[in-house]
C-alpha cells in the first residue's frame, strides 16, 4: 500500500500539486486521471521520488519515503517497476537483454536463473519469438510488453506505469489493460496507473483519483464514475458523444 | 548568473561518477563499448586528417623560405614543434569535440528524451556512473590516438617534402631530430589527457541534463560541441602557460 498525505510541489512560483492525499491499495489497480497539465505525471513522479516534494509525505507500507537514507531508497527501488508512456526499452539491448537488465544489474543470480526468471516473465506476457529482436523491430503492443515484462521480472511490490496504453490501437489497449490487471492481482502487486484514456477507466478502474488544476476533485472507482455528480469528473469523462450515451445507458439501468 | 550555476552542476555531475559504482561485468562491457566506439572508430578521420595536414604544414614551411641561407632541414624541424606541440592534441581535440562529443551528446541526449534514463534511476542505478564512467576510461587511450596523429602529421610532412621536391629525406629527417626536447612530448600529453577528460565529461552534461525532444538533442549536440571546444582552448591556454613558461 502507498499513502501519500497532503502533497505540496512547486515549479518556481506554480504550484503543481496542492494538499493531495490518496491511498493506493494492494492488488488493486489505482487509477490517476486528469486533463493534460493538471498534475498526473508530476504526482507520479513524486512518489517515485523522482521529484522531491516541498511538504506533505509519502509512505511505503507504512515507511515514510522522506525519511528514508540513499541506500534505503536504493533498496525500495528494487521493489519497484515502471513502465513508461514511450516503453524506454534500451534500444542497444534485445528484448531479452532488456527484460535480463534488472536482474544482471541489481541481483547476484547466476545466468542460469536469470534466463529461467527472463523466459518466466516473457511467457507470462505473451511475448512470442521476440528475444533476439532489438525494440526497434517490434511493433508497439510489443514493446509495451517488453516494458510490462522488464518492470516486473524483479518481483516488485508497486508497479507504476505512465500512460501504459497511449499511441496503441483500441484492442492492443485493452489487452494491455488487461494483463496489467492480471498481474497486479496475480502478484499482489499495489498497482498505480496514470491516464487519460477512458477505456481504461472504464476496464481496468478499480480506484479512481481525479485531479483538477493539481488538486483531488474526486476518489472512487469504475461504478461510481457512471453515477458521479462531480461537475469536473462530468466534463472530463463523458466529454465524447459516446461516453455520454455509455453514461445514459447505465443510468436507464 | 546561469553560467555559474551550469559549472555548479557540471562538478557535482563529476563527484557523482563516483560515487556509486555498477557491477564490474556490466562496466566491463560498457568500457570496451565505448573504446572501440569513440578510440578505434575515430582512428580513420584523425589519421586522414593528421596525415594531410601535416603534409599541408611542410609545403607551407617551405613556401615561407625563400632566403637560400636558411637550411633546408627546417620544414622537418618546423612540421615537427608545429604537429607535436600545436596540431595533434589541440586541433585534433576540437575536432573530436565534434565527432566524439556530438557522440556523446546526442546518445546520452536521446536516452534522457525516451526516458531510458528515467527507468535506469527508478531501479536505483547511479545513471552518472553507468553512463558516464565508461566513456571517461575509454578516453584514457586518448594519447593512443594523439600518438598516431603525431607520427601520421610527421610522415605527411615527409613525403610532401620529399616527393613534392622540397627537400631531401635526409635533410627532413635531420630536422625531424634537430634541438628535440623530450619535455615538449610530456607537455602534450598532460593536455591529451586534460582534454580526454573534458572531451568524456562537457559532452556527457549537456547530453544529461538535456530538456526537451528529438530537436533539443541536436540543439544540444552542437552547444557540447562549442563548450567542449572553448574548454580545451582555455585549458591549452593555462597549461602552457603553466608548462612551457
Amino acid at each position: 500500500m502507498i499513502q501519500a498525505q497532503s502533497l505540496f510541489k512547486s515549479f518556481g512560483n506554480t504550484t503543481v500539486l496542492k494538499d493531495i492525499s490518496a491511498t493506493f491499495d494492494k492488488g488493486k489497480t489505482n487509477l490517476i486521471i486528469g486533463q493534460s497539465g493538471s498534475g498526473k505525471t508530476v504526482f507520479l513522479k513524486c512518489l517515485l521520488g523522482l521529484h522531491e516534494i516541498d511538504q506533505g509525505s509519502i509512505n511505503y507500507n507504512g515507511v515514510s519515503f522522506e525519511k528514508m537514507n540513499l541506500k534505503e531508497r536504493t533498496q525500495l527501488r528494487q521493489d519497484i517497476g515502471m513502465v513508461f508512456q514511450g516503453s524506454a526499452l534500451f534500444d542497444s539491448m534485445s528484448v531479452e537483454e532488456n527484460i535480463m537488465f534488472p536482474l544482471k544489474m541489481l541481483t547476484e543470480k547466476s545466468n542460469e536463473e536469470i534466463r529461467e526468471r527472463t523466459n518466466a516473465v516473457i511467457k507470462r506476457v505473451n511475448l512470442i519469438d521476440a528475444n533476439a529482436k532489438l525494440p526497434s523491430e517490434i511493433s508497439g503492443g510489443m514493446q509495451k510488453r517488453v516494458a510490462i515484462a522488464r518492470a516486473i521480472v524483479m518481483n516488485p511490490k508497486y508497479l507504476f506505469c505512465d500512460e501504459p496504453n497511449s499511441g496503441l490501437d483500441p484492442k492492443t489497449a485493452i489487452i494491455i489493460d488487461n494483463l496489467i490487471q492480471e498481474i497486479t492481482e496475480e502478484f499482489q502487486i499495489t498497482t498505480v496507473i496514470n491516464t487519460h484514456d477512458m477505456n481504461s477507466v472504464m476496464e481496468i478502474g478499480q480506484k479512481i483519483i481525479f485531479l483538477e488544476n493539481g488538486t483531488k476533485a474526486w476518489e472512487g472507482d469504475k461504478e461510481e464514475i457512471f453515477v458521479t455528480d462531480n461537475k469536473a469528473v462530468g466534463d472530463f469523462v463523458y466529454s465524447s458523444e459516446l461516453f455520454k450515451k455509455v453514461r445514459a445507458t447505465y443510468r436507464k439501468k | 548568473m546561469k553560467l555559474f550555476v551550469h559549472i555548479g552542476r557540471y562538478f557535482i555531475m563529476i563527484q557523482k561518477i563516483f560515487e556509486k559504482f555498477t557491477k564490474w561485468p556490466i562496466l566491463k562491457k560498457l568500457i570496451l563499448t565505448d573504446i572501440e566506439t569513440l578510440i578505434v572508430g575515430s582512428l580513420g578521420i584523425v589519421s586522414f586528417i593528421s596525415f594531410f595536414v601535416g603534409g599541408v604544414v611542410a609545403i607551407q614551411t617551405a613556401l615561407n623560405m625563400e632566403n637560400p641561407l636558411l637550411p633546408r632541414n627546417l620544414m622537418g624541424f618546423a612540421t615537427r614543434q608545429s604537429v607535436i606541440l600545436e596540431f595533434a592534441p589541440t586541433f585534433i581535440s576540437v575536432i573530436m569535440a565534434g565527432k566524439v562529443g556530438s557522440y556523446i551528446t546526442s546518445s546520452i541526449g536521446t536516452m534522457r528524451v525516451t526516458e531510458q534514463i528515467d527507468a535506469l534511476e527508478i531501479m536505483g542505478i547511479n545513471t552518472y556512473n553507468y553512463l558516464i564512467f565508461p566513456k571517461i576510461i575509454a578516453l584514457l587511450f586518448y594519447p593512443f590516438v594523439i600518438t598516431i596523429a603525431m607520427f601520421l602529421g610527421i610522415f605527411g610532412g615527409y613525403i610532401a617534402c620529399v616527393y613534392g621536391g622540397f627537400s631531401s629525406s635526409e635533410e627532413f629527417i635531420d630536422g625531424i631530430q634537430l634541438d628535440f626536447i623530450p619535455f615538449h612530448v610530456t607537455y602534450s600529453f598532460v593536455k591529451t589527457y586534460l582534454f580526454a577528460l573534458l572531451l568524456a565529461t562537457i559532452p556527457s552534461y549537456h547530453g544529461y541534463f538535456l530538456k526537451g525532444g528529438a530537436l533539443d538533442v541536436g540543439k544540444a549536440s552542437t552547444t557540447s560541441f562549442v563548450w567542449t571546444s572553448v574548454a580545451i582552448i582555455i585549458v591549452n591556454y593555462m597549461v602552457t602557460q603553466i608548462l612551457l613558461t
